[in-house]
């Protein structure tokens, strides 16, 4: 089975269970003056629930016939380790990693610790260029989000501020 | 008329009010190209700038200056990097970004500004000439027929997808739909489907599901095969030339779209997103078997039709806040909060009781898209630059910036989970051949469609509005008949493919 009817699996099962949810548990808690409304909360998922089931069963079973032509593509995901898929992985990794550090470990630190890792992966070796580039890059953006935006990000590590 | 043109004049073209629109157009175009910051974004952060000076002409000349550079900047973003800041520059990058892998970057800009230019001083005639009597046919539309038309312009999504691919797209448009119903709707103080998790109770961020849906995948793309970033270009923007016939071609689009995107502005609840992408299916439908081909592959006419009509329609949406102070889309909406904050209320008395603000507006709007198209031609080499980072750097901070966009708009670190969670999902959908705009698409529209939904339902007392309002039910037919037509067009041609004879 190809990955798009994979896909449009999953995601009749995602909307199966939306679907149950917009039938049968949520409107339970409704309040009686809002079940005299014509208009529930649950009105509009049920309408899309259905018209997703219906497309997704559409692909699935490949009743919409294409014009036979396969286009080339992108990139061949039955061939996916010929790939860089390692870099691809970690640096994925490296955003989980920056989003769960951000708060505690402060702006500054974690976003040239990130610019000079993604570098780094990515295969830059000169180190006399990539710090100076990440070092500046980190506190010109702190500057222009804090001062110039004037929204607040905490720049340095959650200890250093006395815990406020 | 006159006399009012002749306010505006002279109130435009002091020294000031110049100045407002230059900054304006600069700083917008500027962080209209970083990915995330949206003219929604750049305007709310505009905002307490444009109060402390204190004249309100010249507070609005600024925002709407910034206004439009932020559209100019994102079209820049979307063509240059395939990663649409604002949800009005999508359509552009499904042609201005295959332009710029073929190296053709300098006349997809040379395109986008002149289209953009077009479509903004022909919204802007149409605004001076049309105002009090768009204002008018603007009431004639209700809930129903906001409901209705949205549906239209869902479907019409169908038709980007080309043969084969309209249950794909119905289904991504669907999947869009169902995303924008998590969290908490305007009508019912309830969260819904948020599967207890505290930060889904305000919903999915509109800035971090763009930003999974394009930036990420791309640079992921980017990251597996290093061939693709040699874009052929060397950073040397040296075809900012069109030729006469591309000249040709695309003049009778932009004077199309420019109206077409006007009318659909005027709207309120349109605005430039559907604009530009029913300009984009209106052209792309009409043109000739050849030059369809070219849609989605770096087509200039692909390019311009967005382009112009999301101008168009960003001139068009002052019609309702000018002439009925409704605000017709967010970005609007928040220049309304500016000009209460100013102590000017706008509506149908706005023309009698302050014309020079009116008119120093409409004014502003030559003026800004004359400093556009001058300050942006020159400086498309300079701004095309971008492209000359080595990807060792450039990757790095394209994923840096999906992240702070997505970290601004919320400031909640949970949200960046969703967006690595979300771009993983959309590469996997993109490895798949599902196409990936309809769901933004979906999910914009998604709440102002269940909104107006429930709206008429609520007052017809059920689903009979829409055999009572004619309008809303040829709407519905229209939707339909674009959902269905794709896939009978595909039917006969493979007929034909067979050799089986057909009527025509």
């Amino acid at each position: 089975m190809a990955l798009d009817r994979w896909i449009a699996l999953i995601i009749l099962i995602i909307c199966a269970a939306y679907g149950y949810t917009a039938f049968f548990t949520m409107d339970g808690g409704l309040p009686p003056f809002m079940q005299r409304n014509p208009i529930w909360p649950s009105t509009f998922p049920k309408v899309i629930a259905a018209l997703a089931i219906i497309a997704s069963v559409i692909i699935l079973f490949r009743l919409e016939k294409g014009t036979g032509e396969e286009k080339a593509p992108e990139i061949n995901y039955r061939r996916l380790t010929d790939y860089k898929l390692g870099q691809a992985l970690f640096l994925l990794g490296l955003m989980v990693a920056y989003a769960l550090l951000l708060r505690p470990a402060g702006f500054l630190l974690s976003t040239s610790v990130f610019l000079l890792a993604g570098f780094y992966t990515l295969g830059e070796r000169k180190y006399h260029v990539m710090i100076p580039v990440a070092l500046i890059a980190t506190v010109g953006i702190w500057y222009l989000v804090q001062e110039v935006l004037g929204i607040f990000l905490s720049p340095w590590p959650s200890f250093m501020l006395g815990g406020a | 008329m006159l006399e009012g043109i002749l306010l505006g004049l002279s109130s435009a073209f002091s020294v000031t009010n110049l100045l407002m629109v230059v900054g304006g157009c600069l700083i917008g175009t500027f962080i209209g190209m970083l990915p995330g910051l949206g003219p929604m974004s750049i305007i709310a952060i505009m905002i307490p700038v444009a109060i402390t000076l204190g004249d309100p002409s010249a507070a609005l000349i600024l925002l709407a200056g910034v206004y439009y550079g932020a559209i100019f900047g994102g079209s820049t973003s979307s063509i240059l990097i395939n990663a649409p800041g604002v949800a009005s520059t999508v359509a552009t990058s499904f042609d201005g970004y295959p332009l710029t892998r073929q190296g053709k970057a300098g006349k997809a800009l040379t395109v986008a500004a002149i289209a953009s230019f077009s479509g903004g001083t022909i919204g802007a005639v149409l605004l001076m000439v049309f105002a009090p009597m768009l204002a008018s046919v603007a009431l004639l539309f209700h809930s129903a027929e906001y409901f209705a038309l949205m549906v239209v312009g869902l479907s019409a999504i169908a038709a980007f997808a080309g043969t084969g691919q309209v249950a794909k797209a119905m289904l991504m448009t669907l999947l869009g739909l169902v995303m924008a119903t998590v969290g908490e709707g305007a009508l019912f103080n309830q969260p819904r489907f948020t599967m207890g998790i505290l930060d889904l109770q305000s919903g999915f961020g509109f800035i971090t599901l763009a930003m999974a849906m394009f930036a990420l995948p791309e640079a992921i793309f980017l990251i597996l095969d290093p061939a693709r970033s040699k874009t052929g270009t060397s950073g040397e923007i040296k075809d900012l030339r069109i030729t006469r016939e591309e000249a040709k071609s695309i003049a009778p689009v932009i004077g199309r779209q420019s109206v077409q995107g006007f009318l659909i502005g005027v709207l309120p609840g349109a605005g430039a997103t559907i604009a530009s992408f029913l300009g984009y299916a209106v052209e792309r439908n009409i043109a000739s078997k050849e030059e369809q081909e070219q849609f989605g592959k770096g087509s200039v006419k692909g390019l311009a039709a967005p382009e112009a009509a999301n101008n168009a329609a960003c001139t068009g949406s002052f019609v309702p806040l000018l002439t009925l102070g409704i605000p017709g889309s967010g970005t609007t909406a928040i220049l309304l909060g500016a000009l209460i904050a100013l102590n000017v209320t706008p509506g149908p008395r706005l023309m009698v009781d302050a014309p020079e603000i009116f008119w120093a507006v409409i004014i502003s709007m030559y003026i800004g898209n004359v400093v556009l198209l001058i300050l942006n031609l020159p400086l498309i080499p300079y701004i095309a630059k971008v492209l000359t980072v080595p990807r060792t750097y450039l990757i790095p901070f394209i994923l840096f910036f999906t992240l702070m966009g997505a970290y601004i708009g919320q400031n909640n670190s949970t949200e960046l989970l969703i967006l690595v969670g979300f771009g993983i999902c959309a590469t996997v959908l993109r490895f798949a051949d599902y196409p990936l705009a309809p769901l933004l698409i979906g999910f914009i529209l998604g709440r102002m469609l269940e909104d107006n939904f429930a709206r008429s339902m609520q007052l017809y007392d059920g689903i009979g509005f829409i055999l009572e309002r004619p309008m809303t039910l040829g709407l519905l037919l229209l939707a339909v008949v674009l959902v269905v037509l794709p896939a009978y067009r595909a039917r006969r041609a493979r007929l034909r493919a067979e050799g089986v004879a057909d009527g025509d």
